[in-house]
């Protein structure tokens, strides 16, 4: 069952505008120290081929999303990747089947998380974080990059936190991309 | 201006296009590309962009006619143009924007500057030239016909070609079904997925129509569909088991034109497109949305926001598949960029207030699936094939699947080919056509008055 409706769209929408504002930024550094902590978890876990642990960091409802431009929105444009939980789960079984040719053999990846910077979102219960991503990858004998920057909005969970939404921004995102099939 | 093209032929064309069979070198020799974007790609009627992609004067998009960079424009006359990215002073782009809107186009080199019809406005410090920059041969070059057919433009540089509507001819009957489809045959693009392979651009077109393909190279996402359906009759799913008996066809029209048709697998009432699409982010809270408002009325807009069971390939670089406008640009013998042009519906006079914005909501989603899901793996494929054909001393593609079967392929007396689903008589029939096209000599031309 998808959640994605309008007022999802709506949500979305505002919790990704403006939100980088020099006056919401926190600056707490166990705050940013437990972001950086799932970041560079997620990454581990990404490297690591370990999607089914690394889809367990997501909240249920969740959002996987890969604009197809800078700042594109959803509503007026097709996206590279724009999967809520039940499509994110699909991306990883597919993967999983063996069949899927572009990762057969699997990319060995590498990722660099840096720049964490984190901003209030409204309520103490949930922020968003920006970090800048570097993505080695060798496949087909061939070493290539994505790189880019994350939007992760975060909710607290307990002692640490689930990812509501993660926002892939490549640079070249509204470039030909070859095979990204990988997950970013 | 005329470019000629050396009328000795590269290869021997009839020993490399056989009735089966076609030998490695059309997809890796250089030399043969360089001659395809003189002798395709600049000699038929190539597809440029759709006419919702520049919708008012002045509007313009950066596009390639083969290698050529072209700015595909509405001038402010209003008339469709496609200019030369090329500077007539020194060979610069003028224009670097990939789209925008613009009445005039200045060379950021030394300046020369040119209005959108083409004509040359003005250089800068013209007491320093004794010559007349009146004279035509400084104006920019611009592809010398240019037409639309309901939207989606051509261009080409032959003087000697068709009309556009006679070159798609009987092609043209499923282009409009596709159109027409939409309320008021209305449709709007709406961003891309860009893809990029490392292989021959041919590659893509030899897939166009593949039913053959279809099970084994989408097997994942053909599995990832079927995961959550207790009827396993979802999306490409009638490819299973016998493909060739099921009603769906492929249709070829001559000058490499052809059509997958799927229609034919699906029951012909509204709701039976939507029934059988996947779960795409949306689904049930658009549909439970619209249906509140339509109740089973809901139906004929919810199968606006299905894929079109179609794969219509129009010689050398348009395909249109599902809801997609793609488009095949080749880059070098061995590169191929592929751009997925998603379409929207638009609001109008016989739609609802505020359904094409839902049907809207779920068709965007509906076609990010089988780009990230299914066209990755068919690259990755066509790279494999690129790989393999480096293989020198086993030089044959074989497309004979379906050949010399009575009774299976049959021709209409319009020259009309229809055979089952999985048969390569398409790829024998665009290779013919397109030997064909590499034996003629066309006498390309630009032009510069506007
Ligand atoms: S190259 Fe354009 S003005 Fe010189
Ligand atoms: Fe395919």
């Amino acid at each position: 069952m998808s959640y994605v409706d309008d007022a999802f769209y709506r949500d979305l929408a505002a919790e990704f505008t403006d939100w980088q504002s020099g006056d919401r930024r926190l600056l707490d550094p166990a705050l940013l120290e437990s972001c950086r902590g799932i970041l560079h978890l997620e990454a581990r876990l990404l490297d690591e081929g370990r999607f089914e642990d690394w889809l367990a960091l997501f909240a249920d409802e969740c959002l996987f999303w890969v604009p197809g431009s800078p700042g594109g929105d959803p509503k007026r444009e097709i996206a590279v990747s724009f999967d809520d939980r039940r499509q994110l789960e699909g991306r990883i079984y597919r993967l999983r089947t063996g069949h899927a040719w572009s990762q057969v053999p699997q990319s060995r990846t590498s990722r660099i998380i840096g720049s964490v910077e984190a901003f209030r979102a409204g309520n103490e219960a949930v922020c968003m974080v920006r970090s800048s991503f570097l993505i080695t990858e060798l496949r087909g004998g061939e070493t290539r990059t994505f790189a880019g920057w994350n939007a992760h909005r975060l909710a607290r969970a307990g002692n640490g936190w689930k990812i509501l939404v993660k926002q892939i921004n490549l640079i070249d995102c509204d470039q030909n991309l070859r095979n990204p099939s990988l997950l970013l | 201006m005329n470019i000629s093209i050396s009328s000795r032929p590269l290869h021997d064309w009839d020993a490399l296009v056989q009735a089966d069979r076609a030998h490695r070198i059309l997809y890796t020799d250089p030399a043969v590309f360089q001659e395809e974007m003189t002798k395709i790609f600049g000699a038929v009627w190539v597809y440029l962009g759709h006419e919702s992609q520049i919708p008012k004067n002045d509007d313009f998009i950066a596009t390639k006619l083969g290698l050529r960079p072209v700015i595909l424009l509405r001038d402010s006359a209003g008339r469709l143009r496609a200019l030369y990215n090329r500077c007539t002073h020194r060979g610069s782009t003028v224009c670097r924007a990939a789209s925008g809107s613009a009445k005039a186009f200045q060379c950021p080199y030394h300046g020369w500057t040119f209005h959108n019809s083409g004509r040359l406005a003005g250089v800068p410090w013209p007491d320093g030239y004794a010559c007349d920059f009146k004279d035509d041969k400084f104006n920019l070059a611009q592809v010398s016909r240019v037409e639309s057919y309901r939207g989606f433009i051509f261009g080409t540089l032959n003087p000697e070609m068709p009309t556009l509507k006679e070159y798609l001819g009987e092609a043209a009957r499923p282009l409009d079904d596709w159109i027409d489809r939409n309320p008021g045959g209305r449709i709007t693009v709406c961003g891309a997925n860009r893809l990029k392979y490392r292989g021959n651009w041919k590659l893509a077109y030899d897939n166009s129509c593949d039913g053959y393909h279809v099970v084994f190279s989408h097997r994942s996402l053909l599995e990832m569909e079927n995961r959550l359906e207790k009827d396993p009759n979802k999306g490409m799913s009638y490819y299973k088991s016998k493909p060739d008996e099921a009603p769906m066809y492929c249709r070829c029209y001559g000058r490499g034109h052809h059509l997958k048709d799927k229609r034919p697998n699906v029951e012909k009432r509204a709701g039976a497109l939507w029934e059988i699409e996947g779960a795409h982010p949306g689904k049930e809270r658009y549909e439970a949305k619209l249906r509140e408002r339509f109740g089973k009325e809901a139906d004929r807009w919810l199968d606006l926001a299905s894929s079109e069971p179609i794969n219509l390939t129009i010689f050398p670089n348009l395909l249109i598949l599902g809801n997609h406008i793609q488009v095949l640009e080749p880059v070098s013998v061995d590169e191929t960029d592929t751009v997925w042009y998603g379409t929207a519906i638009v609001d109008g006079p016989d739609i609802p207030p505020g359904v094409a914005e839902d049907i809207n909501a779920l068709r965007l989603r509906t076609q990010e699936g089988f780009p990230t899901f299914g066209e990755v793996d068919d690259l990755t494929n066509f790279e494999e094939i690129q790989k393999g054909l480096a293989a020198q001393e086993d030089e044959w593609i074989y497309m004979h699947r379906g050949m010399d079967i009575p009774g299976r392929i049959t021709t209409d007396e319009r020259g009309i080919v229809t055979g089952p689903a999985t048969d390569e008589v398409f790829m024998r029939l665009y290779i013919h056509h397109w030997k064909e096209l590499m034996k003629s000599n066309p006498v390309l031309s630009v032009k510069r008055t506007p």
